[in-house]
């Protein structure tokens, strides 16, 4: 974007203010999750940058923050070798946590996908009836503030066949809080509206043809599904379903509400870090984080760039 | 006419008017009723792909928010535990003076009550509209399990004096029935006079109104400040060329993937009192090192914190918009004699406009319901009403009051909900 050859002089100065305008937003966006990086290996336990730091004194850089995260929880861990990894892999706090997080967010993340391409599929034929007020209801758990859908689940989970006395059922079927399957399937609830969203968008140019097309060649429903409409998709499926994963792995207040204390997730030990004391181990799970993420979002992107190839939709 | 060589003459015929209502398919079934069964079972089958989800939504979502909505209006905690004086109150009208009848009956629930271990439910639930008198209850039902002897008047009394309290026993008529709603009027501070009238709580009393007021205006400054931040990044990022454009993305997308946990605590390394900002502000010299800004643990750290959070879901509908505005409108306006201002204000800025309504009710709808950013850096001037949510939920336990600030929380958020799916409709909701 140039200055225009018939812009007048206020207008150059306006346009140059306006780059810096812009430079320092996005300085704004973007600072914030930098500066925890340096700071991570900061030696002392301050959260700021300390003299050593700024003249590059290696001594003022270490990693004991990172060892603490390993250590911290770990029933020895003065030992060495394999003794130490075994000791940290079944006792460390941070690691038991990155654990569940996975598990939770690993099985939240297959059934919130499997069940979100089905509606998106259904969602996106021109026979559906009531299709907008069924994609309201699918993605409002999106929309409801999280806090009331954690209170609404800590009375369902607390004991989820209340509602069968109704029809004279009994009432008592076990509970759902605080175990693995109760935080799995909250996940599972607020990852849905991501699938649905980005499934859609990505059947928006399908060619329906192409399913008739393979059904004319004699494909069966399951080999046209397969073959021709899950290839075409899977690039917006891979993309929901990622965003399924973030929002368990990122998820805290249904996890305070619902999960019992064998299910603690990173960001449940963030939040008990951050509220009791904040040390800059806290940082440096942070730093794990942002890294983390951004390897989520480059796979993202190159994600909906094959998709916008593959679908012939150019990018404006 | 319909034949087997060529089944879409009769489709023909229908569309152009000149059935005569005889016509068959090519297997001889009445063409209408085919083509009416066939599409039922395209939409049948379009639901049935629907269907598993919708199930899961509505059993793990609709119905336990269904459930605790009920609480806010439904509490038989005192109702199902006293019942002779349940029927003492709906027999006799709110004003008369509690009899023998009613003592006694006050008298034997107590008993049964203490006996099987249900005081604390009954006590609980008067505690919520007379705060303290959790403990009459409990203590006066481990005295009338050593028994109690008529009058009980006059034995009651003698236990505890607040028995004969009035604000007690209206309170005691206001549980009588499991249906209430005083949560609500809780909710909006108001309360019940002994005889019945609803009238404002006391002034230092009055929390959830001003927590209402706050939440919204706070709100409003966010979608505001996202506004005014994310208007030139998205003209920026919607004008350049893709190449470029695609790289700065990147600064925009990242936030937006990064963990809230993530970005609330860097925000609370920046903002601390020895934190990075006042750190150079001190170094700058622009402030003394005593005079360090307070600038976390209040309202602006909410502000500063959320805008930041909240700042990619107003810039990416605001680009996806911009995107599609034709630049030669603007040209055209300026050749036509309008100032840069003008044209920007005239012809540009209204074209965006689609883009800024999805974007200022995405963020004002999310911020309306924030709980852990305020939670962590609001200090307690900067907590929103989800964060009494929180409380009464986690400490006080009050959780009929939980779920009526919750239900008008909640139906906040499902009108702009519905204003968004009016304007912009859900399927228009993109992400990244």
């Amino acid at each position: 974007m140039a200055v225009p050859t018939y812009a007048t002089p206020l207008e150059r100065v306006w346009h140059y203010a306006y780059l810096v305008i812009c430079g320092l937003i996005f300085f704004f966006l973007i600072a914030p999750i930098v500066v925890i990086i340096p700071l991570s290996f900061n030696a002392e336990p301050y959260f700021t940058f300390t003299d050593r730091m700024l003249s590059f004194d290696p001594e003022g850089y270490s990693t004991r923050w990172y060892e603490s995260l390993l250590t911290f929880g770990m029933q020895n861990p003065d030992t060495t070798g394999w003794a130490f990894w075994s000791d940290a892999w079944a006792n460390a706090n941070w690691i038991k946590a990155a654990k569940n997080s996975i598990i939770i967010g690993v099985c939240s993340t297959l059934l919130a996908t499997v069940l979100g391409t089905l509606a998106a599929l259904g969602l996106s034929r021109p026979e559906m009836p009531f299709r907008r007020a069924i994609m309201a209801i699918l993605i409002s758990p999106m929309i409801v503030p999280l806090i009331i859908t954690a209170t609404g689940m800590f009375f369902f989970y607390s004991n989820p066949c209340e509602l069968l006395g109704l029809f004279g059922l009994p009432t008592n079927c076990g509970r759902l809080a605080g175990t693995y399957a109760g935080v799995i399937l909250a996940h599972a609830t607020l990852g849905i509206p991501f699938v649905i969203i980005t499934v859609t968008a990505t059947l928006v140019g399908f060619d329906q043809s192409l399913n008739r097309a393979a059904a004319s060649l004699g494909a069966n429903p399951r080999t046209t599904f397969f073959r021709v409409t899950m290839p075409l998709i899977l690039p917006g499926v891979i993309s929901g379903a990622l965003f399924a994963f973030v929002t368990s792995f990122d998820e805290v207040v249904a996890v305070l509400f619902i999960a019992g204390p064998d299910q603690q997730t990173i960001p449940r030990q963030m939040w008990n870090g951050i509220r009791e004391q904040i040390s800059p181990a806290i940082l440096a799970v942070a730093t794990l984080l942002v890294i983390f993420s951004i390897g989520l979002l480059t796979t993202v992107e190159l994600l909906r760039r094959r998709s916008e190839r593959i679908r012939g939709v150019t990018p404006r | 006419m319909a034949n087997a060589l060529d089944p879409h003459a009769a489709v023909v015929a229908t569309a152009t008017g000149l059935t005569d209502g005889g016509l068959r398919t090519a297997d001889g079934k009445p063409l209408a009723r085919a083509l009416a069964r066939s599409q039922s079972l395209a939409r049948r089958r379009a639901f049935l792909l629907v269907l598993p989800l919708l199930a899961f939504i509505l059993i793990t979502f609709v119905v336990p928010i269904g459930q605790m909505l009920q609480r806010s209006f439904y509490n038989d905690g005192f109702s199902a535990h006293m019942p002779a004086l349940s029927q003492w109150f709906a027999d006799n009208p709110r004003g008369t003076e509690p009899d023998d009848a009613a003592w006694t009956a006050l008298a034997t629930d107590l008993q049964a009550s203490a006996e099987a271990r249900t005081i604390g439910i009954v006590g609980t639930r008067i505690n919520y509209d007379v705060p303290g008198t959790r403990s009459l209850f409990t203590s006066t039902g481990r005295q009338v399990r050593r028994g109690l002897e008529p009058p009980y008047q006059a034995a009651l009394l003698d236990i505890d004096e607040e028995w004969g309290d009035p604000r007690l026993w209206s309170a005691m008529r206001d549980a009588s029935t499991p249906l209430t709603s005083n949560f609500y009027l809780a909710a909006v501070d108001r309360t019940r006079a002994d005889d019945g009238s609803v009238v404002q709580v006391e002034e230092r009393q009055q929390v959830y109104v001003m927590l209402f007021m706050r939440t919204f205006w706070l709100s409003l400054v966010i979608t505001f400040v996202t506004f005014v931040l994310g208007f030139p990044i998205a003209h920026l990022l919607a004008t350049l060329p893709m190449r470029k454009s695609n790289m700065l993305m990147i600064l925009v997308l990242l936030p937006f993937w990064t963990s809230l946990l993530v970005r609330t605590t860097s925000w609370m390394v920046l903002l601390q009192q020895q934190g990075v900002i006042n750190d150079i502000l001190v170094w700058m010299g622009v402030i003394g090192g005593s005079q360090r800004l307070q600038m976390i643990y209040n309202q602006t750290g909410t502000i500063i914190a959320m805008t930041h959070i909240l700042l990619p879901f107003m810039i990416l509908p605001l680009y996806s918009v911009m995107r599609t505005i034709n630049p030669s409108y603007v040209r055209a306006a300026r050749s036509l004699g309008a100032t840069s201002w003008t044209a920007f204000r005239r012809v540009y800025f209204p074209q965006t406009l689609p883009g800024l309504g999805a974007g200022a009710l995405l963020v004002f709808i999310l911020a309306v319901g924030y709980y852990i950013t305020p939670a962590l850096v609001g200090g307690s001037s900067g907590q929103l009403i989800s964060n009494m949510i929180a409380m009464h939920m986690t400490d006080t336990l009050n959780w009929s009051m939980a779920a009526a600030l919750a239900a008008l929380l909640l139906g906040a958020v499902l009108l702009l909900y519905w204003v968004y799916d009016r304007m912009v409709g859900i399927d228009n909701l993109k992400l990244g």
